[in-house]
């Protein structure tokens, strides 16, 4: 069978480009970049190359650019670091956190660590499409805090959050403005100084490079712990030998977005938009997350009357891989955080389908998930008790 | 070494998937003569189970016709399913003897995460039977009655601790 990947929210497939980048990396050019010799130096000089392309990204300076493991490594480095740094720093004076009700599990399951020691905690709600409104931000800065986290678009239902009047805020108000951009970043242009961002988090695997690599951006003068202690890497912040293969290919992928972001983007939206209408047309089917203002490659459904996983397995079967709310979710028996956090019921949140896009999507997948969808939905009402 | 399962093909057994694909046994039943209803919800699994009684030849109820309606994951509708097949025809005393085992053994296993699915098919055959006795007002064995309240017991617990969502 043919399978059809529109899962792209959850993973993306090494592009190509990047695999044949990163090759030289596992066998020749394998230095430690501490090492003094020629091997060193060697993987030094992609490290920093690297670094070099992915700051551009952002029109951020390389020196703030750290390469971590992960954007869950990313986040909590974010929230833990700069929680406890400026909570001794400040000899306990301040000891406050901010963040939305939508964001990713590494930052909830972060700030509720940060809560069981000590420190407060302010969950922004959000309306019935998912944003944050930055007037809500301002009104819960207080004297004490020390950091607002905003997604800059979530990884469930696509709604791009308004970073910018965000960042303006919180530098106004001379907090910390963090954003996980990890589903953002290479989709759509970030500038961190335009936005005022102070730190951001980036993930390789979600825009067709490797996986096992990720970015913190940490604006020059920001005052952070580190969590990893030992040999000094990355400004002292991220102590471990450098992944040099996964850097090269995180950068690669950095310059391939940059260069083909307009036409991808035009591409897929194109495709999407075709999408959302035809499915639409299902009977109560309702679009989640906001209707305009949303990442191009992102759809997310609900049908009353159905669950979500049925309807993916039932997908799965016909080669489509999609998922319900986030991968991580399905192991998980209570609906998604994030549809909830919109108002939707605990019966509506159960019955979500995300739909994500990519480079390698064709026309022909779409259309085979238009034609199969509705019969689907169809089969699953028929078994479900809340049928009309 | 330790022999690890090839998921590929997902989480469940291809019996799970094969009942999955093809239920046996489900849509609304009229004139039930009980229906047991399960799940909750906010976890995601609701289950209706209604059953048909009829006298077989040594004048025993036994469960004629069976149906169900499943608003859940793959599990949920897969246990629903083997249920309506491991018991129909049976004696509603053989029928009631049915386990949760037994039914994840007729689906050739299930995740762990899943076994609660077996428990709600079984749970939803006690309850059918349940109301069963109650509309026809026979006495009610007591270990029935016990079961019952089991299951009534745990279900408030799950409505109370969901309450702020169930409004």
């Amino acid at each position: 069978m043919k399978r059809i990947f529109l899962d792209y929210a959850a993973t993306t497939p090494v592009d190509p480009r990047v695999a044949k980048a990163m090759l030289p990396y596992f066998t020749e050019k394998f230095g430690n970049t501490m090492s003094l010799h020629f091997f060193g130096q060697e993987a030094k000089f992609a490290l920093d190359q690297s670094r070099q392309i992915l700051a551009d990204l952002i029109n951020a300076d390389p020196n703030e650019i750290i390469f971590t493991g992960s954007a869950t490594e990313s986040n909590n480095l974010a929230l833990k670091g700069c929680a406890f740094r400026a909570r001794s720093e400040s000899k306990g004076k301040k000891n406050h956190i901010i963040i939305s009700s939508i964001e990713h599990p590494c930052i909830m399951e972060s700030a509720k660590w940060l809560e069981k020691n000590g420190f407060g905690i302010t969950k922004l709600s959000v309306d019935k499409y998912g944003s944050v409104n930055p007037e809500d931000v301002k009104k819960a800065i207080t004297g004490k805090t020390i950091l607002v986290s905003v997604m800059h678009a979530s990884n469930e239902i696509g709604t791009i959050e308004p970073i910018g009047e965000i960042g303006k805020i919180c530098r106004e108000k001379g907090v910390y403005f963090h954003t996980d951009a990890s589903q953002s970043f290479g989709k759509i242009p970030i500038d961190v100084k335009k936005m005022n961002v102070d730190l951001l988090t980036a993930s390789s695997h979600k825009m067709y490079g490797p996986k096992g690599v990720a970015l913190l951006y940490i604006r020059d003068g920001v005052k952070i712990e580190p969590i990893l202690h030992g040999g000094g890497q990355e400004n002292g912040l991220r102590s471990s030998t450098a992944n040099i293969p996964a850097i090269v290919g995180f950068a690669k992928a950095a310059e391939i977005c940059k260069k083909e972001m307009k036409y991808e983007t035009s591409r897929i939206l194109k495709l999407r938009v075709k999408l959302i209408k035809s499915v639409l047309k299902i009977k109560d089917s309702k679009l989640n997350g906001h209707p305009k203002n949303r990442l191009a490659n992102s759809a997310n459904f609900r049908f009353k009357f159905i669950e979500g996983e049925s309807l993916v397995m039932r997908l799965d079967l016909e080669g489509i891989a999609c998922s319900t709310g986030s991968a991580c979710s399905s192991f998980k028996l209570e609906p998604s955080h994030v549809l909830l956090a919109t108002g939707l019921k605990p019966e509506e949140a159960h019955g979500s389908l995300r739909v994500s896009l990519g480079r390698y999507t064709t026309e022909k997948e779409i259309e085979k998930l238009i034609k199969v969808l509705p019969g689907i939905v169809k089969k699953i009402r028929e078994i479900s008790p809340f049928k009309k | 070494m330790k022999k690890i399962n090839n998921t590929c093909g997902g989480l469940y057994t291809s019996k799970v998937m094969e009942t999955f694909k093809n239920p046996h046994n489900y849509g609304k039943m009229k004139n039930a003569d009980g229906i047991g209803k399960v799940g909750n919800i906010v976890c995601g699994d609701v289950m209706w189970l209604y059953i048909k009684v009829g006298k077989n030849k040594e004048k025993q109820d036994f469960i004629k016709d069976i149906k169900f309606e499943t608003f859940g994951c793959v599990a949920a509708i897969s246990t629903s399913s083997i249920i309506t097949d491991l018991v129909k025809g049976k004696t509603i005393k053989d029928a009631l003897k049915t386990t949760k085992d037994n039914v994840i053994k007729s689906l050739g296993g299930l995740p762990k995460i899943k076994y609660h699915c077996s428990v709600l098919a079984v749970d939803a055959l006690v309850e059918a039977v349940y109301d069963y006795f109650l509309k026809t007002k026979q006495e009610i064995p007591a270990n029935l009655k016990k079961k019952h309240e089991l299951i009534k017991k745990s279900k408030d617990i799950i409505e109370k601790r969901y309450e702020k969502w169930s409004k």
